[in-house]
């Protein structure tokens, strides 16, 4: 499980809200975000599915994007990705 | 005042509901007091289902087509034509050649199309049976491989009929067992996520069956470009696989339309997954693998939808409360060889446990296939 961050100190280039989603659905949405931005670009996915706390940071690894940090908001999680 | 009901799309959605409301608002339509409008580009009706069997030789292309004159009730208004802009705030709609079209309810049942180009190198580097003329360039290819590579790439989600990639490689694997070549023929399925199938329930159905058959596994894969020359296709994970004949799932998308009238992105409607409403919009319902419901794009959860929606209409229109609601409900058979198929059933409450393989579910499978002209029907 990802341990979560009170906030991450960086401002995110695009937004992906899959809030409402059913898994794998968030991810998707977020691969298919991450496909057409440059590298470098900060990209926040919002998902309030709790089996995107493993599925979304096991894929960033893989993919070897970096995982700024996960922000537990009032009734969602927001993942802040950097694309390698 | 006639009431006027649109239907934008004369896939399966479309087609049940249209025959849907001409049952069960046979009186009003006949007093016309209510008129109910098709609206599909193309004459023909498509069972896609079809198209899977069509690489293997089993089926024609021409199996899964019907004239949608055939298919719909005459008290139907159907329209060839494609609808081009929508304005949800007049309650109007525009034909290609510009004419205008007011409607009182709208149901946007526009399905999935594919987008191939979003993945440099596909179109020319890999096959499909997700059009027709895909499914009938793959027999050409499949029909004469004897032997090498044959890479499977489910590129991205969602795509229609969630399984029918797992069918293919369970078909392509039997099909060549069959056939004596098996040996001489390695297949790679890959998938974007960590496991082999979106539903963790069939992907640990899945994946032991796999195993069992010499299907390579390829997880986390998400295709990011396809080289036609070094017959090659590269993940976004940095996974490089080599391949004599690709087989991909191309991307999917909506319509421009949907998107341009500002109901959802990438051509899928945002609505309540449980009465179909639009979230953007008075008045508009969302059907099939256009409402973004995330349930499978599958055809029977467009037959359960167009009777969740169609009774939703008859009681507006008759000035009642709507209460009829969509559970989820799906219905898949999943074939697992050239004579064997599973089944599953599931809603948004109840996962799918897929039953053991077996002929009679196959033989199912392609009754159902032949009978699934009476749905389009409104019949079964």
């Amino acid at each position: 499980m990802t341990e979560l961050t009170d906030a991450v100190d960086a401002e995110p280039d695009e937004t992906v809200d899959a809030r409402g989603a059913a898994c794998p659905g968030p991810l998707m949405d977020l691969i298919g975000r991450i496909r057409g931005v440059d590298s470098g670009t900060v990209v926040a996915l919002l998902s309030d599915n709790d089996q995107s706390l493993t599925d979304v940071p096991e894929w960033i690894e893989e993919a070897g994007n970096e995982l700024l940090g996960v922000e537990q908001r009032e009734d969602h999680y927001a993942f802040y990705v950097e694309k390698a | 005042m006639t009431e006027h009901v649109v239907i934008v799309g004369g896939g399966t959605g479309g087609t049940v509901l249209a025959n849907d409301l001409a049952d069960r608002l046979g009186p009003e339509l006949e007093a016309g007091d209510v008129r109910v409008t098709l609206v599909n580009d193309d004459p023909d009706h498509v069972y896609k289902p079809v198209w899977l069997y069509v690489p293997f030789g089993q089926r024609e292309p021409e199996d899964g087509r019907r004239p949608l004159s055939e298919l719909v009730d005459d008290a139907v208004d159907l329209r060839v034509d494609r609808v081009t802009a929508l304005d949800t705030d007049a309650q109007r709609l525009q034909y290609r050649d510009g004419s205008p079209e007011s409607y009182d309810y709208l149901v946007l049942a526009t399905g999935s199309t594919l987008a191939p180009d979003r993945i440099p190198g596909l179109a020319e580097g890999g096959h499909d049976y997700y059009s027709e003329s895909g499914a009938t360039a793959l027999r050409e290819e499949l029909l004469s491989f004897t032997e090498g590579h044959l890479v499977l790439s489910v590129i991205g989600t969602p795509h229609m009929c969630p399984a029918a990639p797992l069918e293919f490689v369970f078909m392509a694997d039997d099909w060549f067992r069959e056939r004596g070549l098996r040996e001489d023929v390695e297949i790679t399925y890959t998938y974007p996520i960590q496991r082999v199938h979106g539903n963790p329930h069939i992907a640990e159905w899945a994946r032991p069956l796999m195993d069992d058959r010499d299907i390579a596994v390829e997880t986390f894969f998400n295709a990011e470009t396809v080289d036609p020359e070094a017959r090659t296709v590269s993940s976004m994970e940095g996974t490089d696989l080599e391949y004599d004949l690709l087989v991909g799932i191309p991307p999917h998308a909506g319509v421009d339309l949907v998107a341009e009238a500002g109901l959802g992105d990438d051509g899928w409607v945002d609505v309540d997954k449980h009465t179909l409403e639009a979230e953007g919009a008075e008045h508009v319902y969302a059907l099939g693998d256009t409402a973004a419901t995330g349930v499978p794009n599958a055809g029977s959860v467009a037959h359960y939808q167009a009777g969740v929606v169609g009774q939703r209409l008859a009681s507006e229109l008759r000035g009642r409360p709507a209460t009829a609601t969509y559970d989820g409900k799906t219905l898949c058979f999943i074939e697992t060889g050239m004579d064997a198929a599973s089944f599953v059933e599931f809603d948004y409450e109840n996962p799918p446990s897929p039953a053991p393989p077996s002929q009679k579910l196959h033989w199912s499978k392609l009754a159902y296939n032949e009978s699934y002209w009476l749905t389009a029907r409104g019949l079964l």
